[in-house]
């Protein structure tokens, strides 16, 4: 009761300004979060207390070591401090000066609002983690990067754009996945990590030396219970507190701008931007759901069978993972939060201007080839029959069905001789033909966005008489 | 299943299905059983077929007259009938260097959104996944393969223009070529 005329003057005295970047309640939010921050490394730097890791120094510094403890415990005392400030701020929102600096808002929208680099970033982002697994997997590298994270959230909703497309009701469940996948990703190489050194070693799997088996009643039951409740629980205020985004009654004549599939089908979306519908909404998710079942035949490879491994499994793992998190959660996070009106590409901090200009001209294959020529396209005479049309279609598509006729017959051939040929070896024919096909299907979504990024190329095929476009 | 006396059995592998058993097996429950599930979903599939004709169609009549020519000056994209009818009524000369009139309908011809007509930049764009039309309907961005799609339109005999929805013209197919998919712009 008390708190109610405070936070009537909060508000009152907020700037007259439409979209504040920061307001005394987003302020006083952020301080808890903070808070919340504080109390999480708290523990941390307890936890780390009692394993006593420590730091070697570098011989510049003499020699020596600090603890692991140490450098958490400052931390934590920073995050605090840090919480102080928003509270004891958080009535003079216009004079508040931690937050998200301008000069690092323009540098991450270049990066992020160009479908290009944002692509390259997770491509290469992807390629480091492979390369850094090691590393990366350590408990206290893992914690560090969930706190750079949370830290890099908390301060960009400091950004009224931000907090505008994160803090939608439909948008937190993605950004709550976000960080379940970076978890199990990183539990996954922790354990992987773990068998891997000791098969380098000649030891068995942690799975196969500690075979703890347990019964399913009571042990089972219970832990599924729980998690039952648990989630139950999660659902019902989660459900409270986050009120389903409603809209106005659907109208045939009037698309929302933009116009969002569900979250799980934004990779789909996206595919649709690059190809045609038939491709994109039928052929490939059938390929996607049809190929995922033929792994286990395909694969021919026996390890990793009941234990977390990555050293046995590289190409297996590795195109899983490249298809999963740069093309499947990469695509989900570009639709969620990047992507806006008329479709275009927003940087996370950018007003989402209805009257952004992106001016994109896209040409066709076919076009490139005959104009490049110095030719027009080859045009049936005006008012001809089916009969007489097909064979100029087919020419003029001519180098469009070369190129796929390449990628999808002849490629498969020559990578049995080079690159895959072990694969060929170990997997006949026909298994190889699907195995190559489908992971060359995989890789026609990223070149196909390659090409329409680098030179703005519409169709390989073009054939709209015959609503045939690939 | 009732348990059928030895002697049945070896009359019935002998002469086939006698008419007394079969009149028996007509009534076995789990024949029943069947036979009434077959019956019931053949109704419920024909209900079904019925339910798509309805009785009566709540749809406004596919032609209808949108007023003289002279509403529509050149160079302008009306939306005046977009949201009762989903077309545009374009006015250019921005297609083959003609004068036209005509009608085109609101539906991308990628996915079938409902494309904004955005003035400040002149051009039709798709809020789905980014497809662009051009004033006068072309594609130019984005993954829509062919041109919005153009739809009746002539001079009626009490000089209103008339939309006519039920046809529909593609301009890939060299359709726009046709006389009843446009009008004569030099009569607004
Ligand atoms: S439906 Fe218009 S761009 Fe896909």
């Amino acid at each position: 009761m008390n708190s109610l005329p405070l936070i009537t003057s909060w508000l009152s005295l907020g700037s007259l300004e439409p979209h504040p970047n920061v307001t005394p309640s987003v302020i006083f939010g952020l301080g808890w979060l903070y808070l919340i921050l504080f109390c999480m490394n708290v523990a941390w730097t307890w936890r780390s207390f009692h394993k006593g890791h420590h730091i070697d120094l570098p011989a510049f510094a003499r020699g020596g070591h600090i603890p692991t403890a140490a450098i958490w415990a400052t931390y934590s005392t920073v995050l605090m401090l840090v919480s102080l400030i928003h509270f004891s701020c958080a009535s003079s929102p216009d004079s508040f000066w931690f937050i998200m600096p301008d000069f690092a808002k323009t540098a991450v929208d270049a990066v992020v609002a160009d479908a290009r680099y944002y692509f390259a970033v997770t491509t290469v982002g992807f390629v480091l983690m492979l390369l850094f697994r090691n590393w990366l997997a350590q408990p206290n590298i893992g914690w560090a990067l969930l706190n750079l994270s949370l830290l890099f959230l908390t301060i960009s909703l400091t950004d009224w754009d931000f907090r505008q497309i994160v803090g939608k009701p439909d948008n937190v469940p993605i950004v709550a996945m976000l960080f379940i996948v970076g978890f199990f990703t990183w539990v996954f190489f922790y354990r992987a990590n773990e068998n891997d050194r000791r098969s380098a070693q000649g030891r068995p799997p942690v799975e196969a030396e500690n075979n703890e088996k347990v019964l399913t009643w009571p042990d089972l039951v219970y832990t599924e219970m729980i998690c039952m409740i648990a989630v139950t629980a999660l659902l019902i205020l989660w459900g409270i507190a986050l009120q389903a985004p409603l809209e106005e009654p659907a109208s045939a004549v009037k698309t929302p701008n933009p116009s969002k599939a569900p979250w799980y089908f934004l990779g789909l979306q996206e595919m649709l931007v690059y190809y045609d519908p038939w491709l994109a909404g039928v052929v490939f998710p059938s390929v996607i759901l049809g190929g995922m079942m033929a792994i286990p035949y395909i694969d021919f490879n026996k390890l990793g069978n009941g234990y977390y491994t990555f050293n046995d499994r590289k190409f297996a793992i590795t195109t899983f993972m490249f298809g999963f998190m740069p093309l499947w959660i990469g695509m989900i996070v570009l639709g969620t939060f990047l992507r806006g009106p008329n479709w275009n590409v927003f940087g996370i901090y950018e007003f989402w201007d209805v009257h952004k200009l992106e001016a994109l001209n896209n040409v066709n294959l076919s076009e490139y080839f005959w104009y490049g020529l110095g030719q027009p396209l080859p045009m049936a005479p005006a008012g001809s029959e089916f009969w007489t049309q097909a064979p100029y279609i087919l020419l003029r598509e001519a180098p469009g069905f070369l190129a796929i006729g390449f990628y999808l017959v002849a490629l498969p051939g020559l990578m049995a001789g080079t690159i895959f040929k072990k694969f060929f070896v170990r997997m006949g024919f026909v298994r190889y033909m699907v195995f190559s096909n489908l992971v060359l299907m995989m890789a026609a979504l990223p070149l196909k966005m390659v090409f329409r990024w680098a030179v703005n190329l519409k169709y390989f095929i073009a054939i709209p008489e015959w609503f045939f476009n690939v | 299943m009732p348990l059928k006396p030895p002697a049945a059995k070896d009359k019935k592998a002998a002469a086939g299905v006698d008419r007394r058993s079969f009149v028996a097996l007509c009534f076995d429950p789990l024949v029943l059983a069947f036979g009434f599930m077959a019956v019931t979903s053949q109704v419920w599939v024909l209900a079904l077929a019925r339910f798509m004709f309805p009785n009566v169609l709540v749809e406004p009549p596919t032609a209808f007259k949108i007023g003289p020519a002279s509403d529509y000056p050149l160079g302008g994209v009306s939306t005046k009938w977009l949201a009762a009818r989903g077309v545009w009524i374009v006015h250019t000369d921005q297609y083959k260097g003609r004068n036209l009139i005509y009608a085109l309908a609101s539906v991308c011809t990628h996915l079938g959104c409902t494309p904004n007509w955005l003035e400040g930049e002149q051009k039709y764009k798709c809020p789905c996944h980014g497809s662009g039309f051009y004033v006068n309907g072309i594609n130019f961005e984005g993954p829509a393969p062919r041109p919005l799609e153009r739809v009746g339109l002539k001079l009626a005999a009490d000089g209103q223009l008339e939309v006519d929805k039920s046809v529909k013209f593609q301009e890939e197919m060299g359709q726009w070529e046709d006389s009843n998919s446009f009008v004569d712009g030099s009569l607004a």
